[in-house]
């Protein structure tokens, strides 16, 4: 019988969560690498027993730990991530210079097709690929000496590159993001890089459409339309029709537009899900009231999902790596809050329950769908 | 035999209880013990020190004979009892949480 294997990191260690395709009963596994934070685990997709997580602390730094056998046996892979040549300057908070500084890796990206070979997004921000299934890493540089790097500023959370898809047809095109300097586009494996943020406006940026600067949180596409691309910003959600070419504002009648995730249904490429957060002041759901909202129609139209939610006195956040979908055929979708729960819906959103409510703190949550 | 003591998160990370005892080649030196100590658990580089700069990192101490040896040349002889293994070389995390 078809399940589901969660993957779950938190700011205390990783924890598995399985079930079996009904999604009513969960088994619960860790903590793994308790006491540190694991700020993702990622499952390859051509090879689903095989898993990667992002390891890390103040006191010893980095490690990438791998698992052959679904996360129940785990072993040290490389941890040295040195950038490729002189690393130069990016802006700090101050506008003054500050040196590139590797400090974590955010979040892991396995190929679609080769199980040795993973992407893995950092702050500092750059971009690092293994083929040796994580043994070695190297920087494709050519994103962070994009001409405009020495610009590029930390956004509160540092300057990180939290997102990597993978185009599902094309092994050339792969998007990043970067918090805070928006969407970049390799069409050639990641060797040069073009900015892909036209027609987002941010208000805190002295010109409000720059070609870069953009504090963008988070973007998803659905793999049978892979030029339709959605985008939760610091501020606004957004959509592009054309491969990041140019962006339009989706965000409707969203009672925010601030949010951290976003996540595109496994069979509705038109079902969109986030979660408004009050502020970028206050990481918290307005009126304490915790909703996911989700749009039929690609955007602009957004009906709240509240069955299951707390309703009052809420005030935990989602954080950008935090949710995901399974594809089983009633779409499953998924999230952690910094509250430690983390919440399923088997029916697409309509209905939700914690699978766990006191983890520690929830950085990223992902699905295996198990066959 | 040069006595090594570890926190609690590198020993797990390196699957060892107690103490760790290494042959160190040569002089015995801050720089000596960590590369006998990687080479013995490749999975600790990087952990205690950087792996381009070799620069111990900023949330770890080394001490030794009741003395802080954090700030001392890499490169500098250890204690005489560390050499003769009558005390550990100890690397401590920085007493900070959360």
């Amino acid at each position: 019988m078809s399940g589901v294997r969660v993957l779950v990191g938190t700011r205390k260690g990783a924890f598995i969560l399985t079930s079996d395709g009904r999604r009513e009963q969960w088994q619960v596994s860790g903590p793994h690498f308790g006491g540190w934070e694991i700020y993702h685990v990622a499952a390859s997709p051509a090879e689903p027993s095989r898993l990667f997580a992002s390891q890390s602390n103040g006191w010893f730094g980095q490690l990438i730990q791998r698992s052959d056998d679904g996360g129940q046996t785990w072993a040290p892979v490389g941890n040295d991530f040195t950038y490729d040549g002189v690393p130069g300057t990016h802006q700090w908070y101050d506008g003054t210079p500050h040196p590139w500084e590797f400090a974590r890796v955010w979040h892991l990206e396995p190929s679609i097709t080769d199980p040795d070979s993973v992407y893995a997004g950092v702050e500092d921000a750059a971009l690092f690929h293994s083929a040796d299934g994580g043994a070695t890493w190297q920087e494709l540089s050519g994103l962070r000496e994009h001409g405009s790097g020495p610009s590029w500023q930390p956004g509160a959370g540092g300057m990180c590159l939290h997102t990597i898809m993978l185009h599902p047809t094309d092994p050339g095109r792969i998007y990043t993001a970067i918090s805070a300097a928006g969407v970049f586009r390799s069409d050639d494996a990641g060797k040069t890089w073009q900015p892909a943020n036209r027609g987002l406006r941010s208000g805190g940026l002295p010109d409000e459409d720059a070609e870069v600067g953009h504090c963008v949180h988070r973007l998803a596409m659905h793999p049978a339309r892979p030029e339709t691309l959605y985008m939760q910003k610091h501020w606004d959600v957004m959509r592009s029709d054309d491969g990041g070419g140019s962006w339009h504002e989706i965000s409707g009648e969203l009672p925010s537009d601030f949010g951290f995730p976003i996540a595109v249904h496994a069979h509705e490429p038109d079902t969109v899900y986030v979660v408004p957060i009050t502020s970028d002041s206050e990481h918290y759901p307005p009126e304490g009231r915790l909703r996911v909202y989700r749009s039929r129609t690609g955007g602009n139209e957004w009906e709240p999902l509240t069955r299951g939610l707390p309703q009052r006195d809420c005030y935990v956040n989602v954080l950008r790596d935090a949710m995901a979908v399974d594809s089983l055929d009633s779409c499953g979708v998924y999230f952690g809050t910094t509250g430690g729960q983390v919440y399923v819906s088997p029916d697409a959103g309509d209905n939700w329950s914690p699978i766990v409510r006191d983890l520690p703190s929830v950085l990223s949550v992902e699905v295996q769908t198990l066959s | 035999m040069i006595r090594v003591v570890l926190p609690a998160h590198l020993r797990a990370l390196a699957r060892v209880d107690g103490e760790v005892e290494l042959q160190v080649p040569g002089e015995v030196t801050q720089c000596s013990v960590l590369d006998a100590l990687e080479v013995r658990f490749p999975m600790l580089r990087g952990t205690i020190r950087d792996h381009g700069t070799g620069r111990r990192r900023a949330f770890v101490r080394f001490f030794a004979c009741e003395q802080d040896l954090s700030h001392e040349p890499p490169d500098a002889p250890l204690p005489g009892p560390v050499v003769t293994g009558a005390e550990p070389f100890l690397v401590v995390g920085a007493m900070a949480g959360g």
